[in-house]
C-alpha cells in the first residue's frame, strides 16, 4: 500500500513539475509574441508621436507694405523687374514697425530672424499672383523661422537657461507679443507637401523626394513586370528540365538572398563607370531597384503559375490550342492576381530601399522637383536618411513625418495586395 | 539636355508604338487579302500575321535605340576630343576627364570650374550640335530600321507562311533572354566586384587586407600626414560585423522561434488572425526607417541607463545597432520557422501525445527536433540578412574602426565602410575607392556562402515529409 502511494505521489509531483513546465513553455511564447508586438507599437509610437507635429507649421502675419517705388522703380511693369524687387527688405521692415523700439544692430538682426529667409519667395509669390496689390499694405502670413516654429511646438522651452537655447529671452518676448498679438500661429503645413529639399527646415518639403521615387520606381516596374513575368512563365511552363534552367533556377534564389548593397555597388561600375549613364538620376535607381526585385516578381509569379490546376493546361490542350496559346490565354489570366501581388509586394520592397541608391549618388542635396527620368533626384528613403543626419531640431519631427508618408504609401501598397488576393483569390 | 530629353525619346516610342499597331493591322489585313476572305486557307489566324509585321516593325528599331543608348555618350565624347583645338588638348586622362565634364556642364548651362574662353565655348557648341545630330540620326535610324523590317516582313507574307509558330518562337526567345537576366545580373555582380578588387590588391597587398588590424582608409596627401595612414586592415570590420550580427542573432533567434511556435501550436485562430498580419508589417518597414528608430530613440535610452548605471555607453554603441537590427529579423526567423514547424506532419505529434508527453514536451522533443534542419537553415538566412544589412547599421552604429568584442563601444561594419568610402564624388583610381568593392567581394561571398547552406539544407528537409 505505501508502496502505491509514494508512487501516486510521485507521479503526482512530477506531473505538477511537467504542467507547470507547460505553462511557463507557453508564457515564453505569448512573450515572444507580445515583444514583437510591443516592438511594433513602440516604432509606431515614437515615429507618430515625434512627427504628428510637422503637419503643422508656425507662420507670422506681417503687414507689408508692397512699395511701388520699390518692385517697380521704373513703372514699367515687367515681371522680371517685380521678380528682383527686394521682397527680403520688405519683410524687414514690417518686422521693424512691429517692433519699433528694437535699435540695436545686433537685437535687428535677430528680430528679421523671426521670419524664415524663404519669406522673400513667398511675398514675390504673392505679387506676382496680384499685381493689384502694389502700393498697399497688406497683412501677409508668412512662414516663421524653425526656431520660432519648436519654440511654439514646445521643443524649444523656455524654462531652462537662456544660453542652453536657441530662443534668447528677448525673442521670447518678441513672439509672446506677436502670440498675444494674433500674428503667430500654427497653420497646416503645405510646404512641406509641395516643396523640395532645403537647408532650411521650414522648408524643406518631401514632394521632390515623392516625385523621385515615382520616376524611380515608374522605371522598376516598367522593366521588373514584364521580365518578371516572362521569365517566370518560361521557367514554370516550356523550360525543359536540364542543367542550365537548374543554375537559372539557383541563381534567381540566390539573387532574392544578396545584400541590397551590393547591388549598388553593380550599378555603380557598370550602369555609371562603364556605360556611363547620368547618376542621381531616377533611371538608373529605377534599372538597379529592378535587378533587385526582379527574383521576388520571378519566385511569386512561379508560384501562381504552378497554383493554376493542370486541367485548365490540359482541356485547353485537348481543344487543339497550341502551348502558347494555353498559356497567355488561359493560366496567365488565371495566375495575374497572384502575379499582381506579387509584384505589388516587390515594388513596396523597392519604395523602401536605400542602401543601393546611396551607391548611385541619389543622396545628392536636391532642391529642384525633378522632372523626368534624368534629372538629378532623389527618394523618400534617401531623404528621410538625409533628414536623420541632419542637425537641426526641426529635421526631427520633418523626418518622423516622412517617414509616416513613407509608410502609408507602403501600407497602402500592402493593403492593395491583400485586397487583391482576397477579391481574386481561387480555390481550385 | 540637348535635344534628346524624356520627352522626345518618349515621342519616338510614341511613334514606334504607333507604327507598330499601324503594322498589325495592315498585317492582318493583308492576310485576309490574301487569303480572298477565306480565312481558313491561311496557316494561322489572321491575328498572328499582325503580330509577325508588327515584331517585324518594332524589334530592330528598338535594338537600334538600345545600341545608340548605350554608346551614343561614348562617340560624342570621342568625337569632341578629336576636334579639340590642338592648344585645348591635354594628354593627361585626368585633365581630360575635368576638360569634358567641363565642356558637359557649359552645354547643359551649368556652372563650370574654369573661366569661359572662346576654345571652350566652341568646344561646347560642338558638343551640342553633335548631340542634336545624334538625336536626329537615331530617329531617322529607327524609322529607316522599323521600315525595312516591315518591308522584310511582307515579302514573306503568303497564306502558307507559319505566322503563329514564327510569333511564338519569337516569343519563346525573348522569355529565354529575360530569364537569363537573373544570370547575366549575378555574372555582372561578380565580374565588376573582382575586376575593381583586383585593381584593388594590385595596390593593397591581400595579406594586410584578410589579416590587418589596422583599418583607416584615408590615404596620405601628403608623407608628413600623422592621422592618414592608409592602412586596410579589414579584420576589425569583420568583427564589429560578427559583434553586430550576433546580438541581432541573441534576440531574434529566441523570440522568433518562440513566436512561431506560439503561433503555430499555441495561438487560438482569432489572436493568430491579429498577430500574423502585424508581423508582417514589422518585416515590411523599411530598414531606414530601423535606422531612425535606432539613432534617435534607442541608442539615446541605452546611453542614459549606461550613464544611470554608472557605466559608459558609446551613443553609437553596437548594442544598441545590433538589438533594433534583431527586432528587424524577428519576423524573417518567425514567417521562415513558422513554415517548418507546420510541416511536421500530424502523425508525429499524435504519436507522441499517446505516449502521454504534454503539449511543450512534444513541441521540445519531437516537433523541433524534426523540424530542426529547416530552422537552422532559417536561421543561417537571418545571419546572412543581418550581416549584408546596411541602413540600421549606417545611421546607428560607428565610424571607427575599433577591435573590440564589447557591446557598449561603437564599432563599425563591413557595409557601413563600403558606404562611407562610395559616398560623395569617387575617383576610381584609389585605393580608397577600390577597397569598397573588395569589402562588397567579400560581403557577397560570405552572404552567398550562407545562403547556398541554408538553401540546401531548408530544401533537402522540405522533401522528407511530402
Amino acid at each position: 500500500m505505501t508502496d502505491r502511494s509514494t508512487k501516486s505521489a510521485k507521479v503526482a509531483a512530477s506531473l505538477r513539475r511537467r504542467h507547470a513546465a507547460e505553462r511557463r513553455f507557453r508564457l515564453y511564447g505569448m512573450g515572444a509574441v507580445a515583444f514583437a508586438l510591443a516592438c511594433l507599437g513602440l516604432l509606431f509610437f515614437t515615429v507618430v508621436s515625434k512627427g504628428y507635429t510637422a503637419f503643422q507649421q508656425t507662420y507670422v502675419k506681417l503687414p507689408i507694405y508692397f512699395d511701388a517705388g520699390d518692385i517697380d522703380p521704373k513703372n514699367s511693369g515687367d515681371p522680371k523687374v517685380w521678380a528682383k524687387a527686394n521682397y527680403q527688405g520688405m519683410a524687414k521692415k514690417s518686422l521693424r514697425g512691429l517692433f519699433p523700439d528694437v535699435k540695436k544692430r545686433r537685437d535687428k538682426r535677430a528680430l528679421y530672424k523671426l521670419a524664415s529667409s524663404g519669406a522673400a519667395y513667398e511675398l514675390r509669390a504673392i505679387v506676382r499672383e496680384n499685381p493689384d496689390l502694389v502700393g498697399t499694405t497688406t497683412d501677409v502670413w508668412v512662414t516663421a523661422d524653425d526656431d520660432v516654429d519648436m519654440f511654439i511646438k514646445g521643443y524649444i522651452r523656455g524654462d531652462v537657461a537662456e544660453n542652453e537655447r536657441r530662443i534668447s529671452n528677448k525673442e521670447m518676448a518678441w513672439i509672446e507679443a506677436l502670440v498675444a498679438d494674433g500674428r503667430l500661429e500654427k497653420r497646416f503645413n503645405t510646404t512641406f507637401f509641395s516643396a523640395g529639399d532645403s537647408r532650411e527646415p521650414e522648408l524643406a518639403g518631401v514632394w521632390g523626394a515623392a516625385a523621385g521615387s515615382f520616376f524611380t520606381l515608374l522605371v522598376t516596374l516598367a522593366l521588373a513586370f514584364p521580365i518578371g513575368v516572362a521569365a517566370a512563365i518560361y521557367l514554370e511552363e516550356f523550360a525543359p528540365k536540364n542543367k542550365l534552367t537548374q543554375v537559372i533556377e539557383i541563381n534567381i534564389n540566390n539573387l532574392a538572398a544578396v545584400p541590397s548593397i551590393v547591388f549598388g555597388l553593380l550599378g555603380l561600375a557598370v550602369f555609371l563607370n562603364f556605360i556611363g549613364m547620368p547618376r542621381s538620376a531616377p533611371l538608373v535607381g529605377g534599372v538597379v531597384l529592378a535587378l533587385m526585385t526582379l527574383p521576388t516578381i520571378i519566385i511569386a509569379g512561379r508560384a501562381a503559375i504552378k497554383s493554376v490546376p493542370p486541367s485548365i493546361r490540359e482541356a485547353a490542350l485537348g481543344l487543339g490550342a497550341s502551348r502558347s496559346q494555353v498559356v497567355f490565354h488561359h493560366v496567365l489570366p488565371l495566375a495575374m492576381p497572384g502575379v499582381l501581388t506579387g509584384t505589388i509586394i516587390g515594388m513596396a520592397q523597392a519604395l523602401g530601399e536605400t542602401a543601393p541608391l546611396l551607391m548611385i549618388g541619389m543622396v545628392a542635396f536636391i532642391v529642384d522637383i525633378p522632372g523626368g527620368f534624368t534629372d538629378p533626384a532623389t527618394v523618400l528613403p534617401v531623404q528621410i536618411y538625409l533628414w536623420a543626419d541632419s542637425p537641426e531640431r526641426a529635421f526631427v519631427e520633418r523626418t518622423s513625418a516622412a517617414i509616416m508618408v513613407l509608410l502609408g504609401f507602403l501600407i497602402m501598397m500592402n493593403l492593395t495586395a491583400v485586397w487583391l488576393r482576397k477579391k481574386f483569390e481561387r480555390r481550385w | 539636355m540637348g535635344k534628346a530629353d524624356d520627352v522626345t525619346v518618349l515621342l519616338l516610342m510614341v511613334i514606334l508604338l504607333g507604327l507598330s499597331a499601324w503594322a498589325f493591322h495592315s498585317g492582318r489585313r493583308q492576310a485576309l487579302v490574301l487569303s480572298n476572305g477565306r480565312a481558313r486557307t491561311l496557316h494561322s489566324l489572321p491575328e498572328y500575321y499582325g503580330f509577325y509585321l508588327a515584331l517585324c516593325c518594332a524589334t530592330p528599331a528598338l535594338g537600334g535605340f538600345v545600341v545608340w543608348a548605350v554608346f551614343e555618350q561614348q562617340i560624342i565624347e570621342w568625337f569632341t576630343i578629336a576636334a579639340i583645338s590642338p592648344g585645348v588638348r591635354l594628354d593627361d586622362p585626368a585633365k581630360l576627364d575635368l576638360l569634358l565634364n567641363d565642356i558637359r556642364n557649359l552645354a547643359n548651362g551649368n556652372i563650370i570650374s574654369r573661366a569661359v574662353d572662346p576654345d571652350l565655348q566652341a568646344a561646347a557648341d560642338y558638343y551640342l550640335g553633335l548631340r542634336d545630330l545624334s538625336f536626329v540620326a537615331l530617329a531617322a535610324g529607327m524609322l529607316a530600321l522599323s521600315g525595312a523590317g516591315v518591308v522584310l516582313g511582307w515579302v514573306n507574307l503568303k497564306p502558307a507562311f507559319r505566322a503563329r509558330a514564327w510569333v511564338e518562337q519569337f516569343v519563346h526567345f525573348v522569355m529565354i533572354g529575360c530569364s537569363i537576366i537573373a544570370v547575366l545580373t549575378t555574372f555582372g555582380i561578380v565580374m565588376s566586384l573582382l575586376f575593381e578588387s583586383l585593381r584593388f590588391f594590385q595596390m593593397v597587398s591581400p595579406i594586410e587586407f584578410f589579416f590587418g588590424l589596422e583599418w583607416s582608409p584615408q590615404t596620405a596627401l601628403r608623407d608628413d600626414q600623422v592621422a592618414s595612414s592608409g592602412r586596410f586592415g579589414a579584420v576589425p570590420l569583420f568583427a564589429g560585423t560578427l559583434l553586430i550580427s550576433l546580438i541581432a542573432m541573441c534576440i531574434a533567434a529566441p523570440v522568433g522561434l518562440m513566436a512561431a511556435i506560439y503561433m503555430a501550436e499555441y495561438a487560438p485562430v482569432r489572436l493568430r488572425a491579429v498577430a500574423k498580419p502585424m508581423l508582417e508589417i514589422l518585416a515590411g518597414i523599411p530598414t531606414v526607417v530601423y535606422g531612425f528608430f535606432a539613432a534617435l530613440t534607442v541608442a539615446p535610452l541605452f546611453r542614459e541607463w549606461g550613464a544611470a548605471g554608472g557605466f559608459l555607453i558609446s551613443s553609437e554603441s553596437a548594442l544598441a545597432a545590433g538589438i533594433v537590427m534583431g527586432i528587424m529579423i524577428i519576423p524573417f526567423v518567425s514567417s521562415l520557422s513558422d513554415d517548418v514547424i507546420t510541416a511536421v506532419p500530424r502523425s508525429l505529434r499524435d504519436g507522441s501525445f499517446g505516449l502521454g508527453a504534454t503539449k511543450s514536451e512534444t513541441i521540445r522533443k519531437v516537433v523541433i527536433p524534426a523540424a530542426l534542419p529547416g530552422i537552422v537553415g532559417g536561421l543561417l538566412l537571418a545571419m546572412s540578412r543581418a550581416i549584408g544589412e546596411t541602413m540600421i547599421v549606417v545611421m546607428a552604429a560607428g565610424l571607427a574602426a575599433n577591435l573590440t568584442a564589447n557591446p557598449f563601444q561603437a564599432v563599425t561594419t563591413v557595409t557601413v565602410q563600403i558606404v562611407t568610402l562610395l559616398i560623395g564624388d569617387q575617383e576610381f583610381d584609389s585605393a580608397k575607392t577600390l577597397a569598397a568593392f573588395a569589402l562588397g567581394l567579400l560581403l557577397f561571398c560570405t552572404t552567398l556562402v550562407l545562403n547556398v547552406i541554408a538553401l540546401y539544407v531548408v530544401n533537402k528537409y522540405r522533401e522528407r515529409y511530402d
